[in-house]
């Protein structure tokens, strides 16, 4: 028997990526703007979700979304009272999507006639970061209640987002929220990121998502 | 708990590339992971004994090479290693890293084969 070396250098989920990169040029061609959500269970996704693409729907801009659980399909139904076309994807025990479950469930929709696709992930703030899904903007969703070390906690996925909401800001008082200790611990992962302080409670700070959703959507359409 | 998928690709990978080395036996798996990966090498070790057992990897060894951070720092103008992942800050003037260059790789570098004698 002889040994030998053989030089690989193979991305492991080079397959994911592949795929990732193949949605993510479908995307740019049909203009549509994707964003990945990501949190813990219990942040507020489905919340923020829910009046995100009710008001978008009000407004005039074509949203829909697709919702990653393991099982039930109680949030698409949720969010499908926005009006907007919602898609469940049940991973059936896997901790995140992939970007071939989220290839499968476009089947039949027009990508070219939508404004943006939200994708809502399964709650999880570990498995996520290494899955790319072809999105533009990788949004990270920490709420008050959760302890403003939780970007120190999780840096990973921190800093691999594009823009971070902070959710339920209505319950900052009564939970004792350090808003400053989050802002800096936010920035210090994931320097010069976008944040947005918000709830889909009252409304506050939701102004300014969708400001910045137009805004990366206008620089989308450009490029 | 991804470390399990993350060895099932890994399982797939090298067998697929032993094709073209027949009759081989895997000795060493070597990976490069980055502190960034969201990877734990103990998961990936526990995962690795269960995964490859009946499959061309079963008995072989995983190493795991794992790379700090490297970012450019501007005001340096040089690449710089950070310290951790707790501050994405340039350890030399603390500038904010936003530039990185090394930290999220998840990638198969090498395998060590045993081949027959006479099979070149």
């Amino acid at each position: 028997m002889t040994t030998r070396i053989v030089e690989l250098r193979r991305g492991i989920l080079k397959k994911n990526d592949e795929l990732a990169a193949g949605l993510r040029q479908r995307f740019a061609a049909a203009g549509v703007l994707v964003l990945n959500l990501v949190s813990s269970p219990g942040t507020g996704k489905t919340s923020f979700l829910e009046r995100t693409l009710r008001e978008l729907h009000t407004a005039g801009a074509k949203a829909a979304a697709l919702v990653g659980d393991l099982e039930t399909d109680n949030d698409a139904q949720r969010l499908a009272t926005s009006g907007a076309p919602v898609r469940q994807i049940n991973t059936h025990g896997i901790c995140h999507l992939e970007a071939e479950m989220v290839g499968r469930h476009l089947d039949g929709w027009d990508l070219a006639a939508l404004d943006y696709l939200f994708i809502e992930n399964v709650g999880n703030l570990v498995c996520p970061s290494s899955y790319d899904l072809g999105e533009k903007i990788r949004v990270v969703l920490l709420s008050v209640t959760e302890g403003e070390d939780k970007p120190l906690k999780y840096p990973s996925l921190f800093n691999s987002a594009d823009a971070a909401v902070i959710t339920k800001i209505d319950l900052a008082e009564p939970c004792g929220f350090n808003r400053e200790a989050a802002l800096h611990n936010i920035h210090e992962i994931r320097p010069g990121i976008r944040i947005f302080e918000t709830s889909a409670k009252t409304g506050t700070g939701l102004a300014e998502w969708y400001a910045y959703l137009a805004e990366v959507r206008s620089r989308n359409d450009q490029h | 708990m991804h470390e399990l998928s993350i060895v099932s690709s890994i399982v797939d990978t090298v067998t697929e590339s032993l094709a073209a080395y027949p009759g081989t036996h895997v000795k060493e798996v070597r990976l490069r992971v980055g502190v960034l990966a969201a990877v734990v090498e103990d998961s990936l070790q526990f995962c690795y004994g269960i995964v490859t057992e009946g499959t061309p990897l079963a008995g072989s060894v995983l190493v795991v090479k794992t790379l700090p951070v490297k970012a450019h720092c501007a005001p340096c103008s040089r690449e710089v290693e950070l310290a951790g992942i707790m501050s994405m800050r340039c350890p030399r003037c603390g500038t904010p890293a936003t530039q990185l260059l090394q930290g999220r790789e998840l990638e198969i570098e090498a395998i060590e084969i045993e081949e027959p004698e006479g099979i070149a």
